[in-house]
């Protein structure tokens, strides 16, 4: 990705090729564009990393009802603030990525669902959709094809959980966003019933490239199974903070952060933990990253005992405290949860009051014990995967540094005139 | 959960049957949100409607939320229940600045309890709270996807990055 000037604006876009991939994909057969998304090995770029075409090729082609196409710009994974940069720098990528799947789809369409706090990037969303219909890429017959396709911004009002697609579906139909249960899935029964595809912002701006290039030729930027390239947003304690694009499969994340990104912002201080794809991921210790050649890609990152996530990574060097940091993503998962579900509803709550205990010098040596047995009352046993995302963070906290809990605890039990047992 | 029920909650509903009044332009502009929709399905305009509410009446209170019931001929209940879940929508009055600050991990490591201490100490207010002028409001929110510009805040709609005690200084100056 290149930085240009004006690059929000229409002329600027097509004057570096914006709108060719448009005019390209509608001289194809629908199929055949799903064909080359396919092929590109484009996996969902909102955190769970579903193949994209495979998600395409479940819409229905026989439905009579009318066709959808979401774009989720919800963006509030902490950690994340890639979609932000793309709907600010390259508003009209999107427009056409969406446009492009509108076509693959037989949709005539879409909703840009942005995030209520996103109001500035949905009036430059609204500016340049309004370009777009004045140079008739969007509306009546697009480039003489008989394709008419239309796109309209929505907002959110604050709610994490409107991320997750099936609850961005409801908030979008203007109720709570509370999710919905899977099957039916979206492709088959989304918004207002309707075959619907939901796809993050960076997964359509992926989309005119891959028919330009070819799906081959896109995947090959990458690796075999991780096609593309892939934007990280990095924050926390680097010298250069930031979004950067990265082939799938860059060796390596200690090279990422120690050079690209500047290094530790505080020389004096090293590398403690890291959090590589939002705050819903494991936490990794320094010791999983130094002299350990992971590559920046969704295999690597498992293999290296995390994941990639909407790959927003949260650097933290050694002035950090792991119990208070992990408590810090206890509450906002907390406050997050929107309420429908049991086990997310008050083990999010349980997990903060036991962390409040542990901060406030009270924590028991069973504390330990008890959070982890919460978070697997959470875990996979939630309505919806929000559950899962609240307790990764602690599992992972607890297990990569039990030092940082033990210290609390010691203190807090010494304090307290318990006897802490020496193999806590 | 998303948003806590306010304790008054019950009250704003019983207050009136009071329907709140509109201009002709900004009527207009809450029928060009319905257009964006099937003809069908005019709920779906109630978020965006909720807040051309917000911001014409400064919060979402209990006469904008019956002008809306009766504009997208919605029950009462339908449009409490979806105003009560998403923090953005003021259920009381809020100051004329309202200023939201991130408190999540990213700003929270790179230097957000000293900018909230200062900003609060400089109105002498706490979190959750509004200076007796009705000027400032203080809220402490959840990440706004400015984690790499932390630590960070909103006022209004406008972002303010890489905050410092200095620019803070400056920006608060700056709101009349
Ligand atoms: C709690 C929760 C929050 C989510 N937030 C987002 C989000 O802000 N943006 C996003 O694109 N996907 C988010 N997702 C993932 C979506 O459910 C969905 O997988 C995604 O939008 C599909 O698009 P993709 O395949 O292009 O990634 C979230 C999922 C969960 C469970
Ligand atoms: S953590 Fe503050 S903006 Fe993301």
């Amino acid at each position: 990705m290149v930085f240009v000037e004006n690059g929000h604006r229409l002329s600027v876009y097509r004057d570096h090729g914006g709108y060719k991939s448009l005019q390209k994909a509608v001289g194809m057969a629908p199929a055949d564009v799903i064909e080359e998304v396919k092929a590109s090995a484009l996996r969902g770029r909102g955190g769970a990393g579903f193949p994209t075409g495979m998600k395409w090729s479940f819409v229905p082609k026989d439905s009579p009802k009318a066709k959808y196409v979401v774009c989720n710009a919800d963006e509030s994974e902490p950690g994340s603030f890639k979609d932000r940069y793309l709907m600010e720098r390259d508003p009209h990528a999107l427009i056409e990525g969406m446009t492009i799947a509108g076509w693959a789809l037989g949709s005539n369409t879409g909703y840009v669902y942005g995030r209520g706090e996103y109001r500035y990037l949905l009036d430059i969303m609204d500016v340049a959709i309004a370009e777009a219909r004045e140079a008739g890429m969007l509306g009546k017959n697009i480039f003489g094809s008989g394709f008419d396709y239309d796109l309209h911004t929505h907002t959110g009002a604050g709610a994490y959980i409107c991320g997750e697609e099936t609850a961005l579906l409801s908030s979008l139909e203007g109720y709570r966003g509370h999710p919905r249960m899977k099957p039916p899935f979206p492709a088959v029964e989304g918004l207002y019933a309707s075959p619907t595809v939901v796809n993050n912002v960076e997964t359509f701006t992926s989309v005119p490239q891959i028919i330009e290039m070819g799906g081959i030729a896109w995947r090959d930027l990458g690796t075999e199974k991780s096609g593309g390239t892939k934007l990280w947003s990095i924050s926390g304690h680097v010298k250069k903070p930031g979004v950067y694009e990265l082939p799938m499969g860059y060796a390596d994340m200690e090279k990422f952060i120690m050079e690209d990104c500047g290094g530790m912002l505080r020389d004096d201080k090293k590398l403690k933990a890291v959090i590589p794809g939002g705050s819903s991921v494991y936490v990794m210790n320094a010791g999983q990253i130094i002299g350990q050649n992971v590559t920046l890609d969704y295999e690597g990152l498992v293999a290296a005992g995390s994941s990639l996530g909407t790959g927003g990574m949260i650097v933290m060097d050694e002035t950090v405290d792991i119990v208070e940091s992990t408590k810090n993503l206890s509450e906002f998962y907390k406050h997050e949860s929107c309420g429908w579900c049991t086990p997310c509803r008050e083990g999010t709550d349980w997990l903060v009051k036991i962390f409040d205990r542990i901060t406030s010098g009270g924590g028991r040596p069973e504390d330990v014990q008890l959070m982890l047995d919460i978070a697997d009352n959470i875990e996979g046993k939630s309505f919806c995967p929000l559950g899962d995302a609240a307790a990764w963070p602690v599992q992972s906290a607890i297990k990569q540094f039990p030092d940082d809990f033990k210290k609390w605890i010691v203190n807090g039990a010494a304090s307290n005139g318990h006897v802490v047992e020496a193999n806590m | 959960m998303a948003t806590a029920t306010p304790t008054s909650f019950t009250d704003q509903v019983a207050v009136s049957d009071e329907v709140a009044e509109f201009s002709p332009a900004v009527v207009e502009e809450m029928r060009s949100h319905l257009t964006k929709y099937p003809a069908d399905r005019t709920r779906s305009a109630l978020i965006p409607l909720l807040f051309v509410i917000q911001r014409e009446r400064g919060w979402v209170d209990n006469a904008g939320v019956n002008f809306l019931a009766k504009f997208l001929d919605l029950e009462v209940t339908d449009v409490w229940e979806t105003a009560t879940f998403y923090t953005m929508f003021n259920l009381r009055p809020v100051g004329r600045h309202h200023i939201q600050i991130c408190k999540t991990l990213s700003c929270r490591i790179m230097g957000e309890p000293e900018i909230t201490d200062h900003i609060c100490s400089k109105l002498g207010i706490h979190p959750g709270e509004t200076t007796e002028d009705g000027r400032f409001t203080v809220t402490m929110v959840e990440c706004l996807g400015s984690c790499g510009t932390a630590p960070m805040m909103q006022i209004g709609f406008d972002y303010y990055e890489n905050l410092t005690k200095e620019s803070v200084d400056k920006i608060l100056e700056d709101c009349n």
